[in-house]
This record gives structure tokens, sequence and C-alpha cells, in this order.
């Protein structure tokens, strides 16, 4: 399953409203990257609103797709983290420290426009 | 005997399967939301474990009852290589997939039982309880 990435100006925004099975998770992490280099986006949103379980595998692709943006130069932050996915993240171990986060999708762009606009 | 709902696992998406099949079994024991994110969390992490180490296995799910307390066992069975150091995979950090070293761990912290059988060269047997609270 394709995950759409949209482009707002500088920016693209993702809404992850599917179960992410492992495969969809690394296409996505090759698309976004894809779309970074061809559309020259600055800042990433990737909303988790609809996500209700995140792994050891999909918080692994979710960093490492992070990192890999910061690489390229496109700043990342991860929006909408529900509560029991914040619990289970933790207990499970996995603090995802580097990683950018608000509470949502407007709150997202806020944090991206400071960063990037200063 | 009572059937014992079972997810082979097989291919990746069983992984899907698995946790999807498992958060609604919990969900009609009347887990709460957190709770049933725990446990599909779980058996994903188990799931995976079969999928990358031993290619094949299966899930199942059991209603258990102790003492008037209801709960849900999660098993995961495989056939696979087994663990040779089972106190090495239940260091955080621990992997030789290269993944996060999250799993087995993790699953013990997020379950209230947990129990690993291993024989190296025979397979692989992990059971977990959460209770309903």
């Amino acid at each position: 399953m394709r995950i759409p990435i949209l482009k707002l100006h500088n920016y693209l925004l993702i809404s992850i409203q599917i179960d992410l099975d492992d495969q969809s998770a690394i296409q996505f992490q090759e698309d976004l990257l894809n779309k970074i280099y061809k559309s020259g986006a600055t800042g990433v949103v990737i909303d988790l609103t609809s996500v209700d379980i995140i792994d050891s595998f999909i918080a692994k692709v979710l960093g490492d797709v992070v990192t890999m943006s910061d690489l390229m130069g496109a700043k990342v932050v991860l929006t909408g983290i529900q509560p029991a996915v914040a619990m289970t993240l933790i207990e499970l171990g996995i603090h995802m420290q580097d990683v950018q986060t608000a509470l949502d999708l407007e709150q997202g762009l806020i944090k991206l426009r400071q960063e990037l606009e200063g | 005997m009572e059937l014992k709902p079972c997810v082979n696992i097989r291919q990746e998406w069983d992984i899907v399967g698995a946790r999807q099949l498992g958060r609604e079994k919990a969900k009609e024991l009347g887990f709460g939301t957190v709770d049933q994110a725990r446990i599909a969390t779980a058996i994903s992490e188990l799931a995976r474990n079969i999928y990358l180490y031993a290619g094949i296995g299966k899930v199942y799910f059991e209603m258990v009852d102790h003492l008037g307390k209801k709960g849900l066992k999660i098993v995961a069975v495989d056939e696979g290589p087994g663990i040779r150091d089972l106190s090495q995979v239940m260091q955080d950090g621990y992997s030789t997939s290269g993944g996060l070293g999250a799993g087995l761990p993790g699953v013990k912290r997020l379950m209230d039982t947990f129990e690993i059988n291993s024989e190296w060269g025979e397979g692989t047997e992990i059971s977990a309880v959460k209770w309903v609270r």
C-alpha cells in the first residue's frame, strides 16, 4: 500500500491512515526521500493521529527516515502520537529522543516554521 | 476442546494479521485502549521474531481465567533454530538482525507474565499473559 505524500509550499505533509506493515513502511521511507529530492521541500510533517500501534520495527523505520531526511536537508516533525502509542513505545524501551514531535498538524507546522525561518 | 484462534506466520503480512486478531480478542475481553495497544504491540514483536528468525510458525490466543480474573494469553511457537543464549536476547538493545533490540524485553514489560522455552535447534515457544484490570 502506498502512502500519499502531499506538497504544500515548501513542506510535505503525510497522514498515515493504514495499519503499517513492514513493506509499506519501507516503501514509504523510499517514497518520502525521493519526494524530498524532487520537490526540494525543507520541512516534513508526518501525522500519526490514525496510527494505533507502533512496534519496534515501525519505530526504527520512522526514526531512520527522520535522520535520512535530515541528511538531505529537510526537517521532519512527527505529530499526533496517541497516548496509548506513547505509553507502549516507552514500555518497549524506545525513546526516539532525536525526533521532533508536536501535538497535532497545526503545532507541527508552527514548529517547522520556527525552526526553518528562525 | 474449544478451538483456539490462531494465525499462521508465513509471510510478513501475517504479522499485521496476528496483531489485528489479537487486538480484536483483547477488545472482546474488555481491555481498555492502552492495554489493547500493549497487547497488539507485543503480538507484533513476537510474530516478527518468528518471521525473521524461524521463517514460519504460529501465534495463538487463549482466554484464561485465574481466581475470577480474566486474561488473554498469547502463545508464539516456531520450529526454527531456537535461541542459543536466553539471557542475551532478554537484554535491551541486543539484536542479530539490525533491529532496535527492543523486542523480547519489551514484550516482557508490556505483558503481565512472560515465559520463554527454547531448545537450540528445536524451536522456541513464548507465552505471555495480560490480565484485564
